[in-house]
């Protein structure tokens, strides 16, 4: 689903933030992400949402390459990925459920089937009865949590989340997990990048652990 | 690695792909759909940009406002001109030369003389305004009665009144009319209004193209204003902007509602423009009117009319668009997740 090939990136200052990554995340698998801070993490994501491009490599993301997309293909290829942000980008000028619909009325689709949706991902993420609040009065795993169904709402295949529980407290981490182990589970591919080593040993999927822009661990945490 | 296979009872909200029927009657339908919620997002931007704008009701009045002022400058001189032109057109019909006699000439000799000029080919017609005739419509005219009835003796001379024919309409021919008419011994003056008439369409083919300088200079100030009101409004919705292109929005998505801003902008100018218009017209007209009857004259002030008035509008609606494509073209490219 997810293939890194030889891939390189370096940023303008000159700063070499991967070097030479390969690797391959099957459809429907989950894997986590880590290694210390600038270790390549965000790049890496970044990559995948084409918010950057590699200055060397390929990266396949459901069969295409990426760099062969255009520039104007690239909103359509986005609304295929769905993304977790670790400060939400929330935005507080509109409802809950109106920040949650956000990518189906992007993608066209009609009233009916984006208030049927958007209610399902809610309802998903048990917030269904804060719809019309506000998302600034939510706590901050509420917020993830809206955040989280923002993401999965136009059903992705492929679901990114950049330290997702990063601001959370244990209880909240392990509950938010859960949410992501769930989508896992109806086929949908996750990479979450984290550095809370003691969440993936508990989670035991695989960790790809990057180390001065290189993969230096593949497999399971013990 | 395994892919997992979808879990139906745990993904309640994913539809099963069977339950969409297949086929080129769906694809039909499914790019009706997107016709459909794409003007759908059309009408709800345009609401949602207009709502915008009036939530903020002073700051944009204020630009409104400006917009009219710029739009409303080159409409009154328009304005001016084409009733200016109007008077100028009304003059110019009952183009004619004013021939005025010696005091002594009787009024049998000036009755001939009309005669005479009346058979030539380059007049058609000529008539006889006598000293008494000219002081009777002065006198209910002017409204001084009492004043001319103290004077001893008649002041006013003898008229004829000149109609060239088609020969003598051409300027050339008129000079030539006027040099023979002036040759005449009981003639001591010779007047052609349509000298002033002449130079008045003169002046006003300068003044337009002054008009159409201004209104364009004033357009450019408009694009300018507008296009920053947009640049402002671009940079207080950055993080809208960037969420939006993060979950699929394309540049036309994240485009349309700053468009719809720049129009209303635009087009609500455009109408205070035409209030403006009007109440000036309003304060203007009865002076206006009370002076052309004290000139004889029914003249009154004309305004833009519907047509024109519609092309206002809808002018300032396209100069407030062309600054917001301005504007978002300039700014929006920049605004990219990093």
């Amino acid at each position: 689903m997810i293939r890194f090939d030889n891939v390189s990136k370096r940023y303008a200052s000159g700063h070499e933030a991967l070097t030479r990554v390969d690797f391959e995340v099957e459809r429907g698998e989950m894997v986590f992400l880590t290694g210390h801070s600038g270790a390549g993490k965000s790049t890496l994501m970044k990559l995948i949402m084409l918010m950057e491009r590699p200055t060397q490599g390929q990266v396949f993301v459901d069969g295409r390459n990426l760099n062969r997309l255009s520039s104007g293909q690239i909103p359509y290829y986005r609304r295929n990925v769905g993304v977790v942000f670790q400060n939400h980008q929330l935005l507080f000028d509109r409802s809950v459920f109106d920040n949650v619909a956000l990518p189906l009325q992007i993608a066209g689709n009609t009233p009916a089937e984006t208030g049927r949706r958007v209610r399902a991902a809610l309802d998903k993420v048990g917030l269904l009865d804060k719809e019309q609040q506000n998302p600034i009065v939510l706590s901050g795993g509420e917020q993830q949590r809206v955040g989280i169904a923002r993401a999965v709402v136009n059903k992705p295949s492929v679901l990114l989340a950049d330290e997702p529980t990063g601001n959370l407290d244990p209880e909240l981490s392990a509950e938010i997990m859960n949410l992501f182990r769930q989508f896992n589970e109806v086929g949908v591919t996750i990479m979450i990048a984290s550095h809370d080593l003691e969440l993936l040993k508990r989670m035991n999927k695989r960790v790809l652990g990057l180390s001065h822009g290189q993969v230096a661990h593949d497999g399971v945490l013990w | 690695m395994k892919p997992v296979r979808p879990n139906r009872a745990a993904a309640a909200d994913r539809t099963p792909p069977a339950a969409r029927p297949q086929g080129a009657v769906q694809s039909k339908s499914r790019l009706g759909d997107r016709f459909d919620a794409w003007m759908a997002h059309h009408s709800t931007t345009a609401i949602d940009s207009l709502l915008r704008l009036l939530r903020t009701p002073l700051q944009s009045l204020m630009t409104w406002l400006v917009v009219a002022i710029a739009v409303a400058l080159p409409a009154v001189l328009y304005i001016a001109l084409t009733n200016i032109q109007n008077i100028g057109y009304s003059w110019q019909d009952s183009s004619q030369i004013s021939v005025f006699l010696n005091k002594q000439v009787s009024d049998s000799q000036a009755e001939e003389l009309r005669r005479r000029w009346a058979n030539r080919a380059d007049i058609a017609q000529v008539t006889y305004v006598s000293p008494a005739t000219a002081l009777e419509e002065f006198k209910t005219a002017s409204g001084l009665g009492d004043v001319v009835d103290s004077l001893d003796e008649n002041p006013l001379p003898g008229v004829l009144l000149v109609q060239p024919g088609l020969a003598g309409s051409t300027p050339a021919g008129l000079a030539a009319l006027e040099q023979v008419l002036r040759q005449e011994p009981l003639v001591t003056d010779v007047r052609i209004d349509m000298q002033w008439v002449q130079r008045l369409h003169q002046f006003m083919a300068v003044a337009q193209r002054v008009v159409m300088a201004l209104a364009g200079l004033l357009a450019l100030g408009v694009i300018l204003v507008i296009g920053n009101t947009i640049r402002l409004a671009i940079e207080n919705r950055r993080d809208e902007i960037l969420v939006v292109k993060l979950v699929g929005g394309t540049n036309a998505y994240v485009r349309r509602p700053f468009l719809y801003t720049g129009l209303w902008y635009g087009l609500g100018g455009g109408l205070l423009a035409l209030v403006l218009l009007a109440i000036g017209l309003g304060w203007l007209g009865g002076p206006v009117a009370h002076l052309a009857d004290l000139y004889q004259s029914s003249f009154r002030l004309q305004g833009l009319g519907f047509i024109h008035s519609l092309q206002l509008v809808l002018l300032a609606g396209i100069t407030g668009l062309l600054g917001a494509w301005i504007a978002v073209g300039r700014h929006l490219s920049h605004i990219e997740p990093h």
